[in-house]
């Protein structure tokens, strides 16, 4: 913290003012109506609601298609993370290569980062659609691709659409850890090793930690919330609701379902698990401070 | 010579690497000009048609939407204004809020730093439902206000300018101070020019994140006056290659706004760096 500081006055109160008003309201207090909702269960015609301790969660843990959801939820973040981890680092490390050029790669390679998810969907959709989709004739040539009823091809189709926009994001924030390594760091561990492949794994990749551990975050979060748009606009859980993460189940069972106990108790579960991510986030930016 | 070849190599990889980017895009686009029947019959298209006028002009201007209230167009203007005011509350508001968690000296210094971090953790789609009934309670459903603000409810530019005045030297409230500034003053006119480039990136990210918003219009506006562009696409009618034109119009504005505003953002994104 600083070592020069104002003393602490009502004016400090004004400049919190705005910001913690918008919190309190329109986040604070929908959270705790969503522990009231997961913690309640409404009637069968909706008059009244009753307190039920944790029968909404029992509820969902009961529930084979949950389950479905978490493992859909874990594969899919796991394979996007890999995926546009290691094409965004691989490009990066091109671009940081080349002696040309370097701003225009920039240039061509970080536009898809501003797409929204639900544009990319609807875009995904083209090349997969039955009809005249690109890809769909080419995969179905392959093995027969049919993501309508193959679970399987379901899973390559909601994969390609989501690490498309992602690997954008990864190649900007690899390119920027590759530029911050110091030039004497690298002239010296090009005397000491003349095989670069090695010079890579041994010396660039262990100070590049940081931000893979970063984009490892990012992604994953990437992958829980953002790809709602593209799983709307793709295979709305197709087939028969193997596609759908968390994130989208919950909100169909409170959309479509109007239930909006189970609704809360997925969101609920959800925040322990984002939580759980986090305090493994912070773990490592304690250890980047002593890093650097 | 080895330098050469593994130069070569580097642009040949990265030469692939934007094909995957742009020709699916390109694929689009060439196909949005073409007949509605040409891509019935002979599909997605690699070259460009004669028919880009007649398919634009009719997408931003046709009624569209269930009861045909609104046009490609009006879309576009709420989304502007929704991505706007996201962008300039989020900012106005987190660059103060991170100057009063930065420069006073409090006890509660920890307590009020979790009640705004926190609120990272849990985005608005955990919390949907509660804040779509707190936004009915308050008469902001189908309203520019209930689109905006709780996208505005979001600590992460108050992190990102909280790291951006830790970074200020200590020096700078000392001549400050010595000039007899107030808490106001100093923020003003020492802080606030300081942090422009910060600003001006923070701006450029909450306006994309904003613009991209899909799940929040599309719960919250029922009434087709208040839709949005990317809520849109999932809403419009229409043949084919409207359809197309209209996700080509869909995605201009932030790749135009991170394209032209690439420096600013990326200066401002990795500062500490």
């Amino acid at each position: 913290m600083k070592k020069v500081q104002f003393k602490s006055s009502y004016s400090q109160y004004l400049f919190l003012a705005p910001q913690l008003g918008i919190l309190l309201i329109f986040l604070y207090w929908p959270i705790i109506q969503t522990f009231r909702d997961a913690f309640t269960m409404q009637d069968a015609f909706g008059f009244g609601t009753q307190f039920v301790w944790f029968d909404n969660f029992l509820f969902i843990f009961d529930d084979p298609a949950y389950w479905i959801a978490f493992k859909f939820t874990i594969i899919y973040s796991f394979v996007i993370t890999l995926i546009t981890a290691s094409i965004g680092l691989l490009l990066a490390v091109q671009a940081n290569n080349v002696m040309h050029g370097k701003s225009a790669y920039k240039t061509l390679l970080i536009w898809p980062y501003a797409i929204a998810p639900a544009v990319v969907g609807v875009m995904a959709n083209y090349f997969f659609s039955e009809r005249f989709g690109l890809l769909y004739h080419l995969f179905n040539n392959l093995w027969g691709f049919n993501w309508y009823e193959s679970v399987f091809d379901s899973y390559i189709y909601l994969i390609i659409a989501g690490s498309w926009k992602q690997i954008s994001a990864n190649f900007i924030f690899f390119l920027a850890g590759l530029q911050a390594i110091q030039r004497s760091v690298i002239e010296a561990s090009m005397i000491d090793c003349k095989n670069s492949v090695r010079r890579f794994w041994t010396i660039t990749f262990p100070l590049l930690m940081p931000t893979t551990f970063f984009l490892i975050i990012i992604n994953i979060t990437y992958a829980f919330f953002d790809t709602f748009g593209i799983i709307d606009t793709t295979t709305i859980g197709a087939p028969s609701g193997e596609t759908r993460t968390l994130v989208y189940k919950a909100y169909m069972d409170g959309f479509r379902g109007l239930d909006l106990g189970s609704a809360g108790a997925q969101s609920i579960m959800m925040m322990f698990i984002v939580l759980f991510i986090t305090i493994f986030q912070f773990r490592y930016i304690e250890g980047r401070i002593h890093y650097n | 010579m080895t330098r050469l070849i593994t130069s070569g190599f580097s642009h040949f990889i990265l030469f692939i690497g934007i094909l995957i980017m742009i020709v699916p895009v390109w694929m689009i686009f060439a196909s949005s000009t073409h007949s509605g029947l040409t891509i019935n019959t002979q599909g997605l298209q690699m070259f460009l048609g004669d028919s880009f006028y007649e398919n634009y002009l009719r997408v931003l201007l046709y009624e569209g939407g269930f009861f045909k209230e609104i046009t490609a167009l009006k879309m576009f203007l709420n989304s502007f204004i929704m991505a706007t005011g996201v962008a300039i509350l989020s900012v106005i508001t987190s660059l103060m809020a991170a100057y009063a968690l930065v420069y006073y000296r409090t006890k509660y210094a920890t307590l009020l730093f979790w009640i705004i971090f926190v609120t990272i953790l849990v985005p608005l789609e955990l919390r949907i439902f509660p804040t779509y009934s707190v936004m009915a309670e308050l008469n902001l459903v189908n309203s520019y206000f209930g689109l905006i603000v709780p996208i505005s409810a979001s600590a992460i530019a108050t992190l990102f300018f909280r790291q951006f005045y830790k970074t200020v030297p200590d020096e700078l409230l000392e001549s400050a101070k010595l000039d007899g500034a107030n808490t106001w003053r100093f923020f003003v006119d020492f802080l606030v020019p300081l942090s422009k480039t910060m600003i001006v990136a923070m701006l450029i990210f909450m306006f994309v994140f904003g613009y991209n918003q899909y799940l929040w219009p599309l719960l919250v506006t029922s009434s087709e006056q208040y839709w949005t562009v990317v809520m849109g696409l999932k809403m419009m009618s229409g043949s084919i290659v409207h359809r197309f034109a209209f996700v080509m119009m869909s995605m201009v504005p932030p790749i135009l706004i991170i394209i032209v505003l690439q420096k600013h953002f990326i200066k401002g994104v990795f500062q500490d760096k």
